[in-house]
């Protein structure tokens, strides 16, 4: 393992647009998205299963897409729009996502959920009344070991069956 | 009663989970969400060698290191825990030997990871390589260089840990009874938990106090082994479980990186955190033991069984972990499902340098029940018999008692099977090549009989207080994702007349809880459930005794309803002023504790439970003969949970099992090369995907048992043990051939068509089990299968004969 300390690390000063607000960060130029909004920002909401981009649990959304934060670093970031699970509703007003998780029992440890929140809001932005095979295909890179999947599924299409009317 | 009899409002709601809400928000704070103020994060130094001892250690570079606070060295923290007390063989940071790569070494607590990580590189370890013990056989055999642990400590043969032997009632004369003997041997492969949480640990140490945050499924246990190790007294160490992100058996030990954030937080005098990363969590471990199995059955012409012996052998690891429990659970729940009216047990744990084995959902048994299921296929396709009704020929009856003195309550075994069988059309079924459908059955328990260290006390505690404001239950149970805080919550709220949304709870913190031992075996709803409705009845009736003198009520208070937010004429509310002015403060307590089962011998604590839940499940799959690919097209389960106290928690657990199994019977494995994990990382380990997953149909069959809370059993682990069987046995039907190992890959499936071709025996898997001297076995006299006494009773009857 190369040792981090046998060379100076470059900072920057960045501006990144998370959730609506502009937020100005000095952050070492190797920081993945995914320390920045944890460490630096407090979102703790934005998860991490592997930080090697293999299970989609750190999946946020860059201008609407979903990316996984843990390969991103953001120093590309700037002027992009970011919004993470603490951007997409709140306990007192939960997106239709988050109320058909809550209500089908999509979430059981939740270390999954705000993941698969976010692919699945871009999802459906994109195609609001998506099949099931869809579904499948659009969240097939976030794991969760919890659910087999299933609720998560039905708690798509509930949400997209209420919002696409 | 204050209520019709039967009348339930809230237990069998498909409400939403009490904790939902925080969980689809991100708000929930997992242990690695802790950030405190002068926190230091802490890395861990593991072994590169499987097996090596430990010449020297020299940590004085990485203290020079600016940022790093201490570094901690195996002698820092010289005391052996381990989870069981007859498996106290490992040490937060080994100073003699290391032995599986990833054993812990040294620590760093330093200002950020990246310094901590620094500081790792600067520790320079001087290890003599030994001679690695990679295999079942080979722990069985004379270790080229030595034990992997010392022998006057296991004080058996070789790398022997465990071993056991028994004969339940006479087995000689049963298998001289048989009509039909038949052998076979297999195999099921080891895999690992993984859950998307990465194991987390917060620590801090303030005026002589020790706290410490753990994504752990056992606050309880961790507590003891952290007194131990750090030789604190109880009372100045508190261990509160944090939001978790998912355990199934794999955060149930007591871990190195819990011992040492604490210490370093003794020594620095700061908060320090451990995160592992994914790659530490897959030598962490504790997961399914690989298990070698060989089953000798005799039956009668119409395929009763008369005798059976069943042999095991598990590949334990590099340390003891479960193994003293696990070992047994192989073999002893075959008597909850089938009359075995003779049985022979033996079995054999080996340690191995690889990581750790323990307990994963299903704990031990789901080995045993892939082996026992698809032997009895085996045997009723030589007798020409259906494996179907053969099977059901042998089921178990409900309310009756095991040769091997387990005590069967309720059993919807029969319902199961015939909600399965009767929705999938399985009689019915296509039959052509490449196209199958299997059947298997299974049962778990709900809940360890017995304490994990010897005691007396209570299993489960819940302690209520009402104060002016409303009620707020306190129990040591730990929400890992399965509801255990929603079962606690609906629990009080039924027992009280409100929403389990009004239950405040406060749970798994070890200054503020009463005790529950954990997540694991299945415990929380039955045990701590019957703790809590205790604890409830007693408050409701003195809220209602209080609102009986407030209205004029006297003598039978039955009349006094209690529901929909009201006691009486007052609202909840209202009832709580009146109860805390008549009373004062207000608090009941309510505890559990299992009755005495097990039978009269050495080793009898392992397998009872107050109640075995059962399942039954048929996959439909297409199996392709050219390229031996596996495409499940979709699983009938069906679980006898007793009562679903939320069935859509029920379905969750149910879905979540299926899933689970289906990952170890098709892909899932902890493989190892020369002593080192095949793929330690999320890609290369394969597990199933959205892609992967078949529709899945749920029945919920409620038996309404007679000592669960409301009549609950289990949920969390039964379901997942039929799959497995019920897809080799439908592999099987779909080509011919049987697949006597998991997981079933397509090279598997083509080596068992490729045996066929060749005229051999039409299967793949482990053609011998390895010869060994399991030692005298113990005798145990049978009971009579009517008798059900427990607890008192029991140890009076024994004490009598």
């Amino acid at each position: 393992m190369l040792n981090e300390l046998d060379r100076p690390v470059q900072r920057e000063v960045l501006s990144l647009e998370v959730n609506g607000e502009d937020h100005h960060v000095l952050v070492a130029v190797h920081a993945t998205l995914l320390e920045v909004l944890r460490e630096d920002l407090g979102l703790t909401g934005t998860k991490h299963g592997c930080e090697l981009g293999e299970c989609g649990t750190c999946t946020v959304l860059v201008d609407g897409r979903p990316e996984l934060s843990c390969l991103l670093l953001p120093v590309q970031l700037e002027g992009r729009k970011i919004t993470t699970v603490e951007g997409l509703g709140s306990t007192a007003e939960l997106h239709p996502l988050q109320q058909a998780f809550a209500e089908l029992g999509a979430a059981q440890c939740g270390y999954c959920t705000p993941g698969m929140l976010l692919a699945a809001s871009a999802l459906l932005q994109e195609r609001p009344r998506p099949g099931r095979d869809e579904i499948r295909e659009a969240l097939a890179g976030n794991l969760c070991r919890c659910t087999g999947y299933a609720k998560i599924v039905e708690a798509v299409e509930l949400a997209a069956r209420r919002t696409a009317r | 009663m204050s209520r019709p009899a039967g009348r339930l409002d809230v237990v069998g709601q498909p409400l939403p989970r009490v904790d939902a809400a925080t969980k689809v928000t991100g708000v929930a704070v997992y242990a690695d969400d802790i950030v405190l103020p002068r926190m230091l994060h802490c890395r861990i130094l593991r072994s590169p060698h499987p097996h090596a001892r430990i010449l020297s250690v020299d940590a004085s570079a990485a203290r020079r290191i600016p940022g790093v606070s201490a570094v901690l060295t195996g002698q820092d923290l010289p005391v052996r825990f381990g989870i069981m007390p007859v498996s106290q063989d490992e040490r937060a940071l080994e100073f003699e030997k290391v032995r599986y790569v990833g054993d812990p070494v040294a620590a760093v607590a330093a200002v950020d990871e990246e310094t901590a990580a620094a500081a790792l590189d600067a520790i320079r370890v001087e290890y003599e390589v030994l001679e690695a013990v990679t295999s079942i056989e080979d722990g069985l055999r004379e270790p080229k260089d030595e034990p992997i642990h010392d022998r006057a400590h296991t004080r058996r043969p070789f790398n022997v840990h465990r071993q056991l032997a028994y004969d339940f009632g006479d087995v000689d004369a049963g298998f001289a009874r048989a009509d039909h003997i038949r052998e076979d041997v297999f195999f099921y492969q080891g895999s690992t938990h993984l859950p998307m949480e990465q194991h987390s640990a917060v620590a801090t140490f303030v005026d002589g106090r020790l706290t410490l945050w753990s994504s752990t499924q056992v606050v309880h246990y961790v507590h003891r082994a952290l007194a131990r190790v750090l030789e604190l007294p109880l009372n100045r160490i508190r261990v509160i479980g944090a939001a978790h992100g998912g355990g199934f058996g794999g955060k149930t030990d007591p871990f190195a990186h819990e011992i040492v954030v604490s210490k370093l937080a003794m020594v620095t005098g700061r908060p320090v955190k451990c995160t592992l990363t994914r790659e530490e969590v897959f030598y962490t471990h504790r997961g399914r033991h690989p298990v070698l199995m060989w089953i000798r059955t005799g039956v009668t012409r119409d395929g009763r069984i008369t005798a059976m012996h069943y042999r095991s052998a598990l590949d334990g690891g590099a340390y003891g972990s479960y193994g003293p429990a696990s070992v047994f659970y192989t073999g002893t729940l075959q008597t909850t499902t089938y009359d075995i009216p003779a049985y022979r047990f033996e079995s054999v744990r080996v340690f191995t340098n690889k990581a750790p084995c323990g307990p994963k959902r299903g704990h031990g048994t789901p080995q045993g029940r892939f082996g026992i299921e698809l032997h009895l296929d085996k045997i009723a396709e030589e007798l020409g018999l259906d494996p179907v009704e053969m099977k059901r020929r042998n089921f178990v009856r409900p309310f009756t008692r095991a040769v091997n003195w387990l005590r069967i309550t309720s059993c919807g075994l029969e319902e199961c099977a015939d909600r399965v069988l009767t929705a999938s059309d399985y009689r019915r079924r296509e039959r052509r090549p490449g196209r199958g459908m299997g059947f298997a059955i299974s049962s778990y328990m709900s809940g360890a009989g017995t304490a994990i260290y010897w005691n007396e006390m209570a299993h489960s505690e819940v302690q209520l207080k009402v104060d002016r404001t409303g009620v707020t239950a306190y129990c040591g149970a730990m929400e890992i994702g399965q509801g255990s805080d929603h079962v606690l919550a609906t629990v009080v709220a039924e027992e009280l007349g409100i929403e389990p949304r009004e239950v405040r709870l406060v749970t798994a913190d070890t200054d503020t809880t009463p005790v529950d031992l954990g997540s694991y075996s299945s415990r929380v709803t039955f045990m701590a459930g019957n703790a809590a409705l205790q604890a409830a009845r007693r408050m409701r009736d003195l809220l209602v005794e209080a609102v009986a003198e407030k209205m004029g009520v006297h003598g039978d208070l039955s009349e006094i309803e209690v529901g929909g937010g009201r006691i009486g004429d007052l609202t909840f509310e209202e009832a709580c002023v009146l109860g805390t002015t008549r009373f004062g403060a207000l608090s009941t307590s309510g505890s559990y504790r299992p009755p005495r089962i097990g039978g009269p011998f050495k080793g009898s604590g392992v397998g009872p439970s107050p109640a075995y839940s059962y399942s039954a499940c048929v996959i439909d799959l297409d199996a392709d003969a050219r390229t031996g690919l596996i495409d499940v097209r979709r699983v009938w389960i069906a679980h006898d949970v007793g009562r679903a106290i939320n069935p859509l928690l029920v379905v969750g657990q149910v879905e979540g099992s299926v899933y689970m199994a289906l990952g170890e019977a098709l892909m899932e494995e902890q493989a190892y090369r020369n002593g080192r994990h095949r793929w330690p990382t999320m890609l290369e380990y394969k597990s199933p995907t959205f892609l992967d997953m078949p529709e899945i149909e749920t029945f919920i069959v409620e038996t309404v048992d007679p000592e669960g809370p409301y009549g609950a059993k289990e949920a969390g682990q039964g379901p997942l043990l039929p799959v497995m069987p019920a897809l080799v046995a439908a592999v099987h039907d779909a080509l011919g051939v049987w697949v006597d190992e998991v997981p079933v890959t397509p090279e598997k499936v083509l080596r068992a068509l490729e045996a066929r071709t060749r005229g051999g025996a039409p299967r793949y898997g482990p053609r011998a089990f390895p010869a060994f001297d399991f030692g005298e076995r113990i005798q145990v006299e049978p009971p009579d299968p009517r008798d059900l006494r427990v607890g008192d009773e029991l140890e009076e009857a024994f004490r009598g004969a």
